[in-house]
Formats: structure tokens, sequence, C-alpha cells
């Protein structure tokens, strides 16, 4: 055998050993997943079983025609808090983003007085774990009437994500040159024109990316979300889950299935935007 | 097409003052390059005029319109960058058809105006592809096919070919004068390369330090510098010089050389002096380019400290006035290092500089 056939069974089998190596991990990434719809499926005699068991015997929608079948009847207001969830999740991005744009855009782009301060102070905010602010949060809003609105867990989850939007999408923004802004402004283009036309859909995966991550943040939040919100009138999925725990038992089906009518959403959503997440996209525009 | 009009014009950035109070006046067609070393504030020139940099001071017009405050897409011009600046998330023909579409033309105008420049400048097979999938000068080519299409009333470019190898950038050179010729179209180029300034310019503005040194034709600046620095800067290899003083109505050198005073000029009696003598002017005897007749010449015994051989001539490198000098040799032989040679020094020919203004002394 010469030495290129053995370079390139070298070079197979290492990339076989990587594949192996990916798929291994990928499924222990995606093993918590697929329990939980598998334990939305069957009963709890089989998801407390142990040792466990791994395929089921019987599956059944049950635990989802309950959750739907309303109050009283083993079911939880899920349509509700998916409601609750929609608004105060896409709200919140929506502000979040278009704060992280301007935010973002002005510190890539414009020299200010105490920049790089104000830059720190915006990461430091980050460094403060959401739950210690519960409990000051807590008492704000009962002074000025938030609790258990929705606006209230708006303004929270937005100051939550607001200095990681920003952070992120000025990263993107500088990636762009300035001249081609410049450029577009030669080329006829207003200020905000520019902006749209180049400097924007440049910086689009960047922005794609931290509308993701905005959501996901106030999609799954929870410790939060139970301290401010009482109702139906504003809680949100993740507190739902409680509705499923009583004073003695837990109902381990009912709750799997609710974390699967989450996690849907959520992954559509990803999937939707991750077209956007390509990188490279400033390349080309200057030099050789 | 129109002029272009500077006056006074000024920018200062906080306390820096990069551009101070320039005069300048552009005529319709006209091809004016912008030289300079690097940090003069040529860039900033031409972005004042672009409208991409707010004006200090001073009035700017095109035509007779003052632009001052008029936003770069109210000014009608075209900027090529020197980084091209070309949108990476457009194809060629739509990079090079944005500012129609932006002007709100129709498709079909579009096209058409997006073809002719594509066929101007040879790229109609790279219409379709992405900045990212052409070379650098292709991506030169793209930029000023995206400035020809809006039809500019001036064109600004910033140093376009200094991104390009040396070869590219003469042939781009040729091309950028041809597409001048053809489309008869008002230019302000900048560029720090002096070579390409004298090629390509009607008139080429030297500037240092934010301020004007010179306009003038290739041709004056050459010929007639009026400072020591638009000596040091046009020409390659650039003038030698050397300072003296004049006494007895000759150039005194420090080492003890002792030359006549140039014949075009005439100075006071102990004034410091600095003499400027091309390489073109200083040469072994026979191969110089220049006609000797009626002129003042030295001539000098010189030993050839180094000798480069270029084919069609060589450079000659020997100490005169205590400075190491560079002689163009025509017609070349082989020079051997530390060959004694008979030197023509051409003063007919030569500049003096105040040495402290650095002003020329001609009259
Ligand atoms: N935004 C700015 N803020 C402060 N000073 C600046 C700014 N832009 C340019 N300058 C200064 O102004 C001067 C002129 O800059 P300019 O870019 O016009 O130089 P240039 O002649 O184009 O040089 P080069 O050949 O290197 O491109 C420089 O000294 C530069 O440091
Ligand atoms: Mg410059």
């Amino acid at each position: 055998m010469d030495a290129n056939a053995s370079a390139r069974l070298k070079k197979r089998g290492s990339a076989w050993a990587l594949n192996i190596a990916l798929f291994i991990s990928m499924l222990i990434i995606c093993l918590p997943g697929l329990w939980i719809v598998l334990n939305s499926l069957r009963p709890t005699v089989e998801i407390m079983a142990k040792p466990p068991v791994w395929i089921p015997r019987e599956l059944s929608f049950d635990a989802y025609v309950d959750m739907f079948s309303g109050v009283g009847q083993g079911g939880i207001p899920v349509i509700e808090y998916f409601r609750n969830s929609v608004i105060i999740a896409v709200t919140s991005t929506i502000i979040s983003l278009a704060i992280g744009m301007s935010g973002g855009y002005a510190f890539a782009r414009y020299r200010f007085k105490g920049k790089s301060a104000w830059f720190l102070g915006l990461m430091l905010t980050r460094t403060v774990p959401g739950i210690a602010l519960s409990l000051p949060l807590f008492f704000l809003y009962a002074k000025v009437g938030l609790i258990d609105t929705h606006a209230g867990m708006i303004i929270a989850y937005t100051a939550l994500n607001v200095p990681f939007t920003i952070w992120l999408i000025d990263g993107f923004f500088r990636q762009v040159p300035r001249d081609l802004a410049e450029a577009a402004q030669i080329d006829g283009c207003t200020r905000w024109q520019a902006f749209w036309q180049v400097e924007f859909p440049l910086a689009r995966p960047g922005i794609a990316s931290a509308g993701i991550f905005a959501f996901l943040t106030s999609w799954n939040e929870f410790a939060l979300a139970s301290q401010l919100t009482r109702s139906t009138d504003s809680k949100t999925l993740p507190v739902g889950l409680l509705d499923y725990t009583a004073e003695f038992t837990i109902d381990w089906r009912g709750m799997c299935a609710l974390a699967v009518v989450m996690i849907i959403p959520a992954l559509l959503l990803t999937y939707a935007v991750q077209k956007h997440l390509v990188s490279g996209l400033t390349s080309g525009a200057i030099k050789g | 097409m129109a002029t272009l009009t500077l006056s006074t014009l000024d920018k200062k950035y906080g306390g820096f003052h990069a551009v101070k109070g320039i005069d300048l006046e552009v005529a319709d067609g006209e091809f004016v390059a912008l030289v300079g070393p690097s940090g003069c504030g040529k860039s900033t020139t031409l972005r004042m005029i672009a409208g991409l940099e707010d004006i200090s001071g001073g009035e700017l017009r095109i035509g007779d319109r003052v632009v001052n405050d008029l936003p770069p897409r109210d000014r009608n011009i075209s900027m090529v960058f020197q980084s091209y600046a070309l949108y990476p998330h457009m194809t060629v023909a739509e990079n090079m058809g944005f500012s129609l579409k932006i002007a709100g033309r129709d498709a079909a105008t579009i096209e058409t105006a997006v073809k002719e420049a594509a066929r101007i400048l040879d790229i109609e097979p790279l219409l379709e592809r992405r900045p990212a999938q052409l070379s650098g000068g292709q991506r030169q080519r793209v930029a000023m096919g995206r400035a020809i299409v809006r039809d500019p009333d001036v064109f600004l470019f910033d140093e376009p070919l200094s991104n390009l190898d040396a070869k590219l950038r003469g042939q781009m050179r040729t091309e950028i004068k041809q597409l001048h010729a053809r489309l008869g179209s008002t230019v302000v180029y900048v560029t720090h390369d002096q070579i390409e300034a004298m090629t390509l310019a009607d008139r080429i503005v030297i500037m240092r330090g934010g301020v004007i040194e010179q306009v003038g034709t290739p041709d004056e600046v050459f010929n007639r510098p009026a400072s020591r620095f638009v000596a040091s800067f046009i020409g390659s290899p650039p003038m030698n010089m050397a300072e003296a003083t004049v006494t007895r109505g000759a150039l005194h050198f420090d080492d003890g050389t002792e030359f006549p005073v140039p014949p075009a000029f005439t100075v006071a009696e102990g004034r410091r002096v600095v003499l400027g003598l091309r390489p073109d002017d200083i040469y072994p005897e026979g191969h110089g380019i220049h006609s000797e007749s009626g002129h003042a010449v030295e001539r000098r015994e010189l030993p050839v400290a180094l000798s480069e051989p270029l084919g069609n001539e060589t450079l000659l490198f020997t100490e005169v006035a205590g400075q190491n000098w560079t002689a163009r040799m025509l017609n070349p032989r082989m020079v051997k290092r530390g060959e004694v040679l008979r030197f023509h020094l051409d003063l007919s020919r030569a500049h003096l500089f105040d040495a402290e203004t650095g002003l020329t002394l001609r009259g």
C-alpha cells in the first residue's frame, strides 16, 4: 500500500470517527427532548418505572386531549397561557430588537461621550441574576399596578434582553464597512435608506440571532414570571406547568405534554429564522 | 458635467486642522489629480466634495450651485472608493444599477444603462456574480461601472488603484485615461502615486499638511516646481538636492564643493539655498537625455558607488556635494562599481530653493 492510499484511508477513517462522535453528542443533547415527547404519550406508571422503559407499550394522546378539554375536566387554560406567552414574547422581542438595532448601530458607528462606560454599564446589568431582581421588581410592580399584566412582563423581559441584543448587533454592524453606507448615500440614498438597503441586510444574521435569543429567553423564562403573574390574564406557559402539580401528586404526563406544546413553536421559529444565520455576508465588499 | 469650485475650504476635526482654507477651480471636463504624502488631507478634501464630511468653513460649488450643506445624493457626484465598497449582498448588475433603482427608474432603463457600462468596462460576463466571486481587478472595474452608470456631474476617485498589483495598476491607469477621454467628465482623482497623477491628470494639485503647495499641469509641476517639497515629490527617482551658501556668485557646499549659480537665478550674497538637479540632468558624458547646446554644463570626474541597470537606462549613484545623488545614464553600457566617469551636470536645468522657506528662487 503506498503512502497516498494510506493517507486517503486515514482521512476517511477520521471523517468517520468525527461523524460517530457528532452522532453520539447529538444523541445526548436530544435525548431529554425525546424523553419529554415520549413521556407525554404514556401513563405515569410507565414514566416512573424503574428501570426505565425505553420502548413504550402503548401510546395515547390522552394528555393532549385532556389539556385542551377545559378547566375542571383535567384540563388547564392552555389557550390563554399560549396567548399570553405569544403576546409577551413577541412584543418584548420586537422591542428588544428595535432598541438593540438602534443601540448596536450607535455603538458601532458613532463616537459619543462615555461610550465605553455606557457599554460596560449595559454589560454589568447582565451580571445580576434575574431572580435577584424578582423581589424588588415585585414591590415596584405592586406599587404601580403592573403585577399580572402583559405590559409588566414585556417590560421585564425587554430590560433583560436589551443589553444582550445591543451587544450582539453591535458586533455585526461593526463588520459592515462604513464605506458601504457612504457609497449608498452617494448612489442617492438618504441616511435612512442607506441603512435599510445596505447595512441592515448585511447585519441580518446578527439581528436574527439576537431575535431568536430574545424570543427564547422570554418564551422559556420561569422565575420572574412565576412571581409577577397571577391569573390567566398574564400567566405564561412555563408558569402554567405548575398547574400540573397538586399538593401530593405531579402529573408528569400532562406536564410533558405542555412542555411539548411549548417546544414546538420555539422549534418552528428557530427553523424559520435559521436560514438568515449565514456567515460571511460581508465578504467581497472591499479590496481584492 | 460641471465645474467645481473650492473657495477657502476648511476642515477641522475638533482641534485638528486637517484642511486649511484651500482654493481650487476645476474646469468642466478637466481631470485634476490631488497628490501628497499620507495624512495631508487629500481624502478629507475629496470627502468634503462628496458631502461625506461636513465643511467647517469656506464654500463649495458644483456648477453654479453652492452645495456646502447638501447631502451627497443631491450633489450628483460619483465616487470610487479605495476599498471599492461594493455591496456584497447584490450581484454586479444590482451593484451597478443601484443608484438608478434608488432614483426610481424602471427596470428596462436600468438594464440598458448597466449593460452599456458593462460593455465599456468589459465586464459583461460578470454581471450575475457577487463581489465575493470577483478578483481585485474585476471589483475595481465594477466599482468604476457603478460610478459611470450614475452619469454624474463630477467623478471622485480616492486612490482607486492602490489595492492592485503593479501590472494591473498600469493597465487600469490606461483604461481610466481612455474612459475620461470618452466620457469627457470632470474628475477629481486622489492618489499618492505621482506617476499616476502625472500620466492621468490635466492638472496636478500637490498638497502638504492641509494646504496646497502648487497647482499646475504635469509639465509645470515637473519643470517649474514651486517649492522644494514639490520638487522632491514629483519625479522618480526623486530630484537630487544639496544645501549651499552663496558666496562671490557661486554655490559653496558644506563639503567644499563649488558650483556656479544656475543661470536662471539671481540670488543675494550669503543666502542659504538648496540646489536641486533631476537625475535626468546629471549623466556620464554622451549619455544624457536633453540637448546641451547653449547650456551651462559643469563637468566632474566622479566615482560610481553603485549602478542599477534597468535595461533601457542605468541609474548610477555617486556622491556630489556630500550627498548621495542619482544619475540617469541613457544608452547604458556596463559600469563597474568604483569606476570613475566624467559626469555632466546641466545647471541650466537645475533648481534653486530658499533653504529656510523651501520656496523656489526662480524670478
Ligand atoms: N475623523 C477624523 N478625526 C480626526 N482626524 C482625522 C479624521 N479623519 C482624518 N483625520 C486627520 O486628518 C488628516 C488628513 O486625513 P486624510 O484622510 O485626508 O489624509 P490623506 O491625505 O487622504 O492620507 P492618505 O494618503 O494616507 O489616505 C490626517 O492627519 C488624519 O489623521
Ligand atoms: Mg486618503
